[in-house]
């Protein structure tokens, strides 16, 4: 099923054409009318006639989080008071918010997205959608509203809180699928069972779509299972317009609609570009927005992109799930090693527990990575050779997840430290 | 020729290398008035397994495991060694020729004469062919076995 099949399903090149047109145009278009991407580009030394091809993109200089912030409250936008018809405000965890500006297009564009994006999973207008995301100046609410309302679906604006009752309004007014983070999912399913209320069997529900805060295939798994439903990934930030983009049917990362975004992956230390398939730092271009001009924008976010053509026939590229964030990002022997592809691997072998500490230093000039798990009590054996085969185990599989050697060290369960929030697992004791 | 009785119940511990630790278990374990009638440690780095013979095996194992340890039971037997010289070649002779592995051993100095402690690959086995060559056999008291027919 598709939103509108024309565009999804064109042929690469044909969308790579429409890519480039849209970005040139982009270009001139700042160039011309935004003071602080002309400042930008002139010092760069890019001129918008550089732009011959795609890949030219690079050429442009990034953006980052704190250009927004530094630009409080609208400097960098590129709309007039009169073509401004919204105003969302993301709450920084650090410093100042940063404050994100629509035109009629680009709540048009937002929309059209979510539209593609819902249509994607198998929603249509027979659905009713619970929408448990905040309403307000966070993008969640009213994003995933409007995004709804276009399909035809009808939507229960919830927002957040009061759960029994959303429960209630889940059961009574036949709610199919539900848009909230994955943890206020698992709390709801919990909140469910002490009213005595099954989800699989007492409620039409069927589709989550799930995001704003980081969560795991495990996760997915686990909620698919007990909740009798399909768990959809979406993603979005504040600062490309909000929620926009959801996994489709396949649940195999989610389809940036390329005539909307320009999606790299770039070396989170260099910035040039990584190799097909690699993990590296999210970075966007949102290629027909108005208010807010979004150029090469580093999301921080790290994960990997698909550019082939997806199951569902969508051509458009898949990002996959966000495993991470930089700042956490280790170089080890010159390699990029990310705490999260560390977890992730570890989450496989049932033999260690899931916490762990990863202890970096520098011994003759070399790099060293030790990571320590914790042995499970039912892997346990009396046999030094077993647990030497263990160790050797989960090193193999360290190895070929982050392409650098790592010493393994067995403790104790429980003995390793437990986190509450922030998770400080990284012990690095290098001194350069 | 009952076999069952042979059997012994060790208790093995997974402990780090870390100063104090098998301290602590030797001071809970006589708290509990367990005693303690041999023990090993083998040691691989930053860990290592400390194995015993207790006469109160449930008890140590749910002080051990209640104070966080990694505890599991292990089925070894015990061979009592004659003071001449051979005695060791003879019972690795006899497990040999069976096909028996001995996955590790150590020994314990009993009150009327040195034992042997083995954990092989085929336990019940080991005690029929040891027994079946003129090998003697210790009864060290360590309650029933859990783990029956491994
Ligand atoms: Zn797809």
């Amino acid at each position: 099923m598709f939103w509108e099949p024309k565009i999804e399903t064109m042929p690469v090149e044909d969308l790579h054409r429409l890519q480039y047109r849209l970005l040139k145009s982009l270009v001139y278009r700042l160039y011309s009318f935004s003071e602080f991407y002309h400042r930008r580009m002139e010092d760069a030394g890019v001129h918008p006639d550089d732009i011959r091809v795609l890949a030219d993109v690079k050429k442009l200089p990034f953006m980052f989080k704190r250009d927004l912030r530094d630009s409080y409250p609208d400097k960098i936008f590129t709309a007039t008071p009169e073509e401004l018809v919204r105003y969302h405000v993301s709450s920084g965890t650090t410093g100042k918010p940063t404050v994100v500006g629509y035109t009629a297009n680009d709540l048009e564009n937002w929309t059209v997205s979510l539209a593609r994006a819902l249509t994607s999973i198998g929603l249509t207008s027979r659905d009713v959608v619970q929408v448990s995301y905040g309403y307000g100046l966070f993008t969640g609410g009213l994003g995933l509203h409007y995004g709804a309302e276009r399909i035809g679906a009808t939507v229960i604006p919830a927002s957040v809180g009061n759960t029994e009752r959303q429960i209630e309004l889940m059961q009574d007014l036949r709610a199919t699928a539900i848009a909230c983070t994955p943890s206020y999912l698992l709390h709801m399913g919990e909140v469910a069972e002490k009213m005595g209320i099954s989800i699989p069997k007492d409620t039409q529900l069927r589709v989550g779509i799930l995001g704003a805060e980081p969560w795991s295939e495990r996760m997915r798994n686990r909620m698919q299972e007990w909740l009798g439903i399909r768990a959809y990934d979406i993603f979005g930030t504040s600062e490309l317009s909000g929620p926009l983009f959801t996994e489709c049917s396949a649940q195999k990362g989610f389809h940036v609609w390329g005539d909307f975004a320009l999606t790299e992956i770039v070396d989170p230390e260099t910035g040039e570009p990584v190799a097909p398939g690699e993990k590296g730092e999210l970075t966007m271009t949102v290629l027909q927005k108005e208010a807010l001009p979004i150029v090469r924008f580093r999301l921080g976010d790290v994960t990997e992109m698909d550019e082939g053509v997806c199951a569902c026939g969508r051509t458009h590229p898949r990002v996959m799930r966000i495993t991470g964030r930089v700042d956490d990002m280790l170089i080890i022997r010159g390699i990029n090693v990310f705490p999260s592809q560390i977890e992730h691997a570890l989450m496989s072998i049932p033999q260690v527990g899931k916490h762990f500490m990863i202890e970096v230093d520098r011994k003759m000039e070399l790099d060293t990575l030790l990571v320590r798990v914790e042995v499970a009590p039912e892997a346990f054996s009396d046999k030094i050779t077993d647990l030497m085969r263990l160790k050797a185990m989960v090193a193999g599989k360290l190895r070929s997840v982050l392409n650098v050697n790592a010493d393994v060290e067995l403790a104790e369960p429980g003995t390793l430290p437990r986190f509450e929030g922030k998770a400080k697992r990284v012990v690095d004791r290098r001194t350069l | 020729m009952d076999t069952e009785e042979f059997v012994i119940r060790q208790i093995s511990v997974f402990s780090e290398n870390k100063p104090g630790r098998l301290a602590a278990m030797a001071r809970a374990l006589q708290e509990e008035q367990v005693n303690i009638l041999a023990f090993s440690i083998a040691e691989a780095g930053e860990f290592g397994v400390v194995r015993a013979l207790v006469d109160q095996p449930d008890k140590a194992y749910k002080k051990l495991s209640g104070m966080g340890f990694v505890v599991s039971f292990t089925e070894v037997i015990g061979v009592k060694m004659r003071d001449e010289p051979g005695g060791l070649y003879e019972v690795a002779r006899i497990l040999g020729e069976a096909k028996i592995n001995i996955e590790y051993s150590y020994a314990y100095s009993g009150k009327e004469m040195a034992v042997l402690i083995l954990r092989v690959d085929n336990t019940r086995e080991a005690i029929k062919q040891i027994r079946a060559h003129g090998g003697e056999m210790a009864r060290i008291p360590s309650g029933p076995s859990p783990v029956k027919g491994r």
